[in-house]
């Protein structure tokens, strides 16, 4: 896949899970991991931590 | 038994639990809390199983999809009962007291005028924390009048749960503290955390490192005792410290997190959560 900013590369691992973040290795980019409607894995945003995200 | 893993970002610790079942040959539906939209009249909720581990990062949202599955007669791991407690430190302080479980010394206030009575009462330096909230985050440590009057000033302007204040002795500790994984009422694996260069917060996702820790018999029964006054019988990551009284416990934390202990400890914490998942009884 290719970075939306710098369009670098994010290698996507076989195993991925929805929900998983990969980086871009390039710029650092942080991307979640989802499933379009043919369930095909594609990427976006990753979300901002959260005040209740944690333990 | 059907078992599920309720997320909203997929950590090592939720990679590492789908693939520890999946070694054992357990089907685990992963379901993202993100994609769901529930009918709070909806008999049945068959995707998630017969037990639901959850592990979603927002507080605020899992609480809230625990309360739903446990009404529908999902087996939620921790339920209701404890993550309400352990969600919140002031809750985890008077389960810890009542029990008797050493903790440190916490005072609550509501306005900054009493926090800084409070403050002061407890003597320098103190720590004030957030009630709700992770990571080390918003934890302040106060070293003196002038520093105290401009946080509690901070904070006045931040949500009311921030207004809320939780104030604790800082403890005469070295510059490290203990993470013990409790599964059921067992301690099974116990990392030190050490304070990053010129932090002296431990956090591991602040940069804190992990060290093996030695597993105790001081600190299997204190870790158990810790566990069981907060609900009993779950999954916990205790936190602990080294006082030149013995050993005190700060927190207990609901959906831990072991990234750092497993590489630390070689215990295979996930294959024991899927093990103790399939103790439960349904």
């Amino acid at each position: 896949m290719k970075c939306l900013e710098c369009d670098g590369d994010v290698k996507i691992p076989e195993d991925v899970l929805d929900g998983e973040i990969v980086s871009c290795i390039d710029c650092g980019t942080s991307y979640e991991i989802f499933r379009d409607k043919s369930g095909s894995v594609q990427i976006k945003p990753a979300k901002v931590e959260g005040e209740d995200w944690g333990e | 038994m059907k078992l599920s893993l309720v997320y909203e970002v997929v950590r090592w610790e939720e990679k590492a639990i789908h693939a520890a079942a999946k070694k054992k040959g357990i089907d685990i539906q992963m379901i993202n809390i993100d994609t769901l939209s529930i009918d709070l009249e909806q008999g049945k909720l068959a995707q998630f199983g017969d037990i639901a581990l959850q592990r979603c990062l927002s507080y605020f949202k899992s609480i809230h999809l625990t309360a739903v599955l446990e009404s529908k007669g999902i087996q939620v791991v921790n339920p209701f009962r404890i993550a309400s407690i352990t969600g919140n430190k002031l809750y985890g302080t008077l389960a810890l007291l009542k029990a008797g479980v050493p903790t440190p010394k916490t005072m609550i206030s509501f306005t900054p005028e009493t926090a800084l009575s409070a403050i002061e009462d407890l003597g320098y330096p103190v720590v004030l924390k957030p009630t709700m909230g992770s990571w080390g985050r918003l934890v302040a440590s106060l070293s003196d009048r002038d520093a105290a009057s401009s946080v509690l000033e901070d904070r006045e302007q931040m949500f009311p749960i921030y207004r809320v204040y939780y104030l604790q002795e800082r403890v005469n500790r070295p510059p490290r503290d203990i993470r013990g994984i409790v599964i059921g009422d067992q301690l099974v694996a116990a990392i030190y955390r050490l304070s990053a260069p010129n932090d002296w917060k431990t956090n591991t996702a602040r940069g804190g490192k992990p060290q093996l820790c030695p597993i105790t018999k001081e600190l299997e029964d204190i870790c158990a005792k810790a566990a069981k006054a907060v609900g009993g019988d779950g999954l916990f990551g205790v936190d602990l410290m080294e006082t030149p009284n013995g050993l005190v416990v700060h927190e207990v934390n609901n959906t831990t997190e072991f990234k750092n202990t497993v590489p630390t400890t070689g215990v295979d914490i996930p294959s024991l959560i899927i093990e103790y998942l399939q103790t439960q009884k349904k």
